[in-house]
């Protein structure tokens, strides 16, 4: 199919083996999120229908949505064993900048909006990847410097100014209301986000090679694997879905301004975890960290819908976190009970 | 894939970096030679610059009410970084320590408020706290599990308790004797009564990690566990103990920031855990554990809360504070590892030059870098 | 074994040497902010003249900026010397008092703040009135015991009561309501809130209306936005909502009018002109109320004068002249009323500008 999947070389095979493992691994660490999230609509919907009508359905999406894509980035970047404390910052510029455009050029055509936002992540993510690569300095302390910074600079632009969604076009917002087959538009842009990034990480080369990287640096060095462009695509790409969120985020909410997108870094994260990305590197799924996406924020609406006290969901996420990491950590245990068996087998 | 990883802190460059290449011989020096040589004193010369400065140039900060203000707004952070320290220097992190401050802050305004005598109130705050850092060691030291995950997840976590004790009130009505001391200064100097209390803590982690075996053993575990746990440390018990530590001190934080603005409410001290961890990286402590120090920690505390100060006191806006908190921090570390590369570049470029004319002395050289870099 | 170290001190040196050279940029780029921000508050140390500092709840919102733009012009009315605008980012409980800090320092004469919390300011204003400093708090009050007056926007009850009255007009005197607010320690909002549950309780006219929820958005957009989903979604029979915040009744405004429940659910509050009028235009909210902003900074500014001055006290009785709006008098607990509040509605919204 791909060259990806049956690589000529001896690293290949030790690649093969190692995503064979993977993928049982997939297998069992997005199962336990799925179910949750399926018991958690369940129960919702039970005592509360409301929870699944229209408007419910609708409003779970939305919710959604802007985490999801923000999550498949930052699924890309722990991948290659990185994380970006940046994205709340770079949405918030983004955000805030797409607000601008709409006053600063009126008329201008929604594609060109959606083009500018994007960019402006990519400059920031690549800065970002830039920094951790070429300075070799980790992704925790750049990416917590860039926080700042980008947040400073947001702050230092906007200054007072926000802009709210009657400055922008109503067609634009729309992309929130309307809907395809109960589906908003902004959701079926964060799917179809899914799919390209599930399917370049997993079936082409530069994708799985950001496995290797996370999995054992040294070796995907050794394998010849271009380490820093790949990394630095990672960060980059997280980046460019940073910046579609940011859109998105002005479609769908009433103002932008200077504290667009505060303190969003660690709820991102927490959801990629949750969907069973390693906070190690090298193992989990973009599929997965979009369904964590979607379980934590369904959380927060099932909590409210069938008007459990708000204060306890926080403490809720705290526990879903926790109890990814110790799942991941069985399923690690369980796969290298399974390789050591399939070697003993092999001698 | 089949064996976990062990180090602790995700970065591809870690063990392919140039950062870990001096360590054989940076483990050799002494506690004293590292304070004296490490990059954490160029934060205090910075800090003792700065404060020159703006004791000359800022109208209005030479004077022991400056002292005062200052001091009073440092001292959460300056606490936590204490243990974050220590801990860093393991190769791990706590991000969990601010939600910490919150849920004792909490657990003392509600505690209060149902009419319990103020002394069992404050221990059993600090038992909170205590009890929070033991189940963030029982998950990180004794499961080994990643201590980046474990403590985003025990953020929410106790900041969602801070939540539940107390949800949406603040409680304010402390006794005005404490809230009173915890303001008050030691006589004309400016300087908080509680810093006695403070300066104690800071000793002690001191000399617990630059004076004892067991802080030696400390940074042994950050370079590598293995070596660790072949000279005899234990490494799960060392561990566990410094996030008892952490969970402590935390709750003197939280406790400490309650008093002083005599407001109990769940949202304290939010997002202070990443400015202790910014302040604790810019004096010179390495995210990859195994190198930094108390005094260049506390450096880096009270130099980010003196710039900040100073820009109140010239009442420019915190936007800057930001920005240059935020440069400064990736300035710190970027500075280094550019310059290593451009001596390593002209390193290698001088050796061409000389080899072919190589005495045996010069081969000695090469091989010797050549095993430094760690390539 | 010798050429190694030597090899390793070098680069130590050039490595410390370098990071102190960027230091030493940051810090030079630090002192310039500094110095610039100096220049502009250097009319605070003039003998004798008076100066002036704001400290809103936070720093970039609107609402804040409409009030401060009426307190700056009210204190260069006044014949203040020197007027600053300090202020957190966030509007957290504590983040206030540094900035409080930084003004008792300077020997700024009249403190004009709006409270996050009313007591976590308390010590740091007992600091600055010891240093000679008056106290006046607008907007949001501080606990009395640290301020020397409160000028409030309208007698708390009227903005109650209209708000209350907007609502059962529109729902027709009957049902389900509830209210989003902003943080649950907002002092203003709670007693607006208090005010709402009596009447409901005491009037007849109110009988057939129910309070079922009270949420809280933090004054923040998103939370306000998710909040107001929320509440619809829990309480399916509910036919209003009244959001007493800017913040609040913007998001809420938005999330109706993206949603079904557009023309079916009731929202009224207080809110912005310039940031409802795409929402009373769209039909989403058909009223709601507020004051003028800019006169609650402008009466705020004169009464700062006025204490500075020493012609009031803050007691009870005292009146002073606020400026173009006349003169005012000071109410119980030191309470100065702005104004009476105003309706804004299709007919009349496209004639404000704030």
């Amino acid at each position: 199919m791909t060259i990806g999947t049956s690589p000529p070389n001896t690293a290949g095979t030790r690649m093969r083996r190692t995503s064979g493992g993977l993928a049982s691994v997939l297998r069992l660490r997005e199962l336990p999120v799925t179910l949750a999230l399926i018991a958690l609509v369940a129960l919702t919907y039970l005592a509360n229908p409301l929870f699944l009508g229209q408007q419910g359905m609708k409003d779970l999406l939305l919710n959604a949505t802007i985490v999801i894509i923000l999550a498949v980035g930052q699924a890309m970047v722990i991948i290659t064993r990185n994380v970006d404390l940046s994205v709340g910052s770079i949405l918030g510029i983004v955000a805030f900048s797409t607000g601008t455009l709409f006053v600063a050029v009126p008329g201008i055509p929604i594609v060109l909006i959606f083009l500018a936002g994007m960019a402006l992540g990519a400059l920031l993510g690549s800065v970002n990847g830039f920094l951790v690569t070429v300075a070799k300095v980790p992704s925790l302390v750049i990416t917590l410097g860039t926080l700042y910074i980008y947040r400073g600079l947001n702050n230092a632009w906007a200054g007072g100014t926000q802009y709210f969604a009657g400055d922008r076009p109503d067609s634009f917002g729309a992309l929130s209301v309307d809907t395809i087959a109960g589906f908003p538009l902004i959701t079926l842009i964060a799917i179809i986000v899914v799919i390209i990034v599930a399917i370049f990480m997993a079936s082409t080369r530069p994708g799985r090679d950001l496995y290797a990287i996370g999995s054992d640096p040294e070796a995907a060095k050794l394998f010849g694997i271009p380490v820093t462009r790949r990394v630095l695509l990672a960060f980059l790409s997280n980046g460019v879905l940073a910046g579609l969120a940011g859109v998105l985020y002005a479609s769908r909410f009433n103002s932008v301004g200077a504290t667009t997108g505060t303190g969003l870094e660690f709820d991102i994260i927490a959801a990629a975890v949750v969907g069973g990305v390693a906070i190690f590197g090298g193992s989990g799924t973009v599929v997965g960290a979009a369904i964590g996406a979607l379980l934590l924020t369904t959380i927060t609406s099932a909590l409210t819908a069938i008007r459990v006290d708000k204060f306890w969901q926080q403490a809720i996420v705290g526990l879903l976190i926790l109890a990814a990491i110790v799942i991941d950590r069985i399923a690690r245990i369980r796969t290298a009970k399974k390789l050591r068996h399939s070697e003993a087998r092999d001698v | 894939m089949s064996n976990p990883p062990t180090e602790l802190l995700p970065t591809a460059t870690n063990k392919s970096g140039t950062r870990s290449a001096g360590v054989p011989t940076a483990r050799g020096r002494t506690g004293i030679a590292r304070i004296l040589l490490g990059r954490d004193t160029v934060m205090i010369y910075a800090l003792i610059v700065f404060i020159i400065y703006a004791a000359l140039f800022i109208p209005r900060f030479y004077s022991p009410v400056s002292t005062g203000f200052l001091l009073l707004d440092v001292i959460p952070a300056l606490l936590i970084a204490l243990p974050m320290t220590l801990i860093i220097i393991t190769g791990e992190i706590d991000l969990s320590v601010a939600s910490i401050a919150g849920l004792t802050s909490a657990l003392l305004g509600v505690l209060w408020a149902a009419g319990l005598d103020i002394g069992l109130v404050l221990i059993i705050s600090l038992l909170a706290g205590m009890l929070a850092g033991a189940f963030n060691g029982l998950l990180v030291a004794v499961l080994g599990l990643p201590s980046l995950a474990v403590t985003i997840g025990t953020l929410a976590l106790f900041r969602g308790l801070a939540l539940v004790v107390i949800g949406d009130n603040a409680v304010a009505n402390f006794p005005p004797a404490l809230t009173s001391f915890f303001t008050s200064k030691l006589g004309g100097t400016g300087i908080p009564t509680v810093m006695i209390g403070v300066v104690l803590v800071a000793i002690i982690f001191g000399v617990v990690l630059h004076l004892t075996p067991f802080g030696r053993g400390l940074f042994a575990l950050g370079y590598s566990k293995e070596a660790a746990i072949f000279v005899g440390i234990k490494v799960v018990r060392s561990k566990f103990w410094l996030y008892v530590a952490s969970g402590s001190v935390s709750a003197l934080a939280g406790i400490y920031w309650t008093l002083r603005y005599s407001s109990a409410r769940s949202d304290n001290a939010s997002g202070l855990e990443l400015t202790v961890i910014a302040a604790v990286l810019l004096g010179g402590v390495s995210i990859f554990g195994g190198k930094g120090s108390i005094p260049g920690a506390i450096a880096g505390v009270l130099l980010i809360g003196t710039i900040n100060f100073t820009l109140r006191l010239g009442r420019t806006s915190d936007v800057v504070l930001i920005i240059v908190t935020g440069t400064l921090l990736i300035a710190s570390v970027v500075a280094p590892s550019i310059i290593d590369g451009i001596t390593k570049w002209l390193h290698t470029r001088r050796h061409r030059r000389t080899l072919p004319q190589a005495s045996a002395s010069g081969a000695t050289r090469a091989t010797a870098s050549g095993v430094q870099e760690g390539k | 074994m010798t050429m190694q170290f030597i090899r390793h001190t070098k680069t130590r040196r050039t490595r410390r040497f370098l990071t102190l050279a960027a230091v030493a940029v940051s810090v030079a780029l630090v002192a310039s902010g500094c110095a610039a921000g100096n220049d502009a508050g250097t009319g605070t140390a003039a003998e004798g003249d008076l100066s002036i500092t704001f400290i809103p709840k936070q720093l970039n919102n609107p609402y804040t900026d409409v009030v401060l733009g009426g307190g700056k012009d009210g204190a260069t009315a006044a014949g203040f010397a020197a007027t600053e605008v300090v202020g957190p980012l966030e509007a957290s409980a504590s983040s206030q008092v540094s900035f409080i800090n930084a003004e008792t320092q300077a020997g700024t004469s009249v403190i004009v703040i709006a409270a996050n919390d009313p007591d976590a300011v308390g010590p740091a204003l007992e600091e600055a009135r010891a240093a000679g400093a008056k106290i006046v708090a607008f907007d949001s009050d501080t606990n009395p015991d640290y301020r020397d007056v409160f000028i409030s926007q309208v007698v708390a009850k009227d903005v109650a009561l209209i708000q209350i009255e907007l609502l059962a007009e529109q729902i027709g005197g009957s049902g389900e309501i509830a209210i989003l607010s902003a943080t649950a320690n907002a002092t203003n909002q709670n007693e607006w809130i208090k005010f709402i549950e009596e009447e409901l309780a005491s009037n007849p006219e109110y009988a057939e209306i129910s309070l079922v929820a009270k949420v809280y958005g933090d004054d923040d957009d998103t939370k306000s936005f998710q909040e107001a989903q929320g509440l619809l979604q829990a309480y399916p029979n509910l036919k209003g909502i009244i959001s007493p915040t800017t913040v609040g009744i913007a998001a809420t405004a938005r999330y109706l009018s993206t949603s079904n429940y557009k023309g079916t659910v009731a929202l009224t509050g207080l809110g912005l002109p310039n940031e409802m009028r795409p929402f009373v235009k769209d039909g989403t909210v058909t009223a709601f109320a507020l004051w003028d902003p800019a006169q609650l900074g402008y009466v705020a500014a004169f009464a700062g004068k006025a204490l500075a001055d020493g012609t009031i006290t803050g007691a009870e009785g005292d009146t002073f002249e606020a400026g173009d709006l006349g003169e005012r008098k000071v109410g119980a607990d030191g309470i100065v009323i702005v104004g009476p509040p105003t309706t804004f509605n299709a007919d009349n919204i496209d004639d404000y500008d704030f």
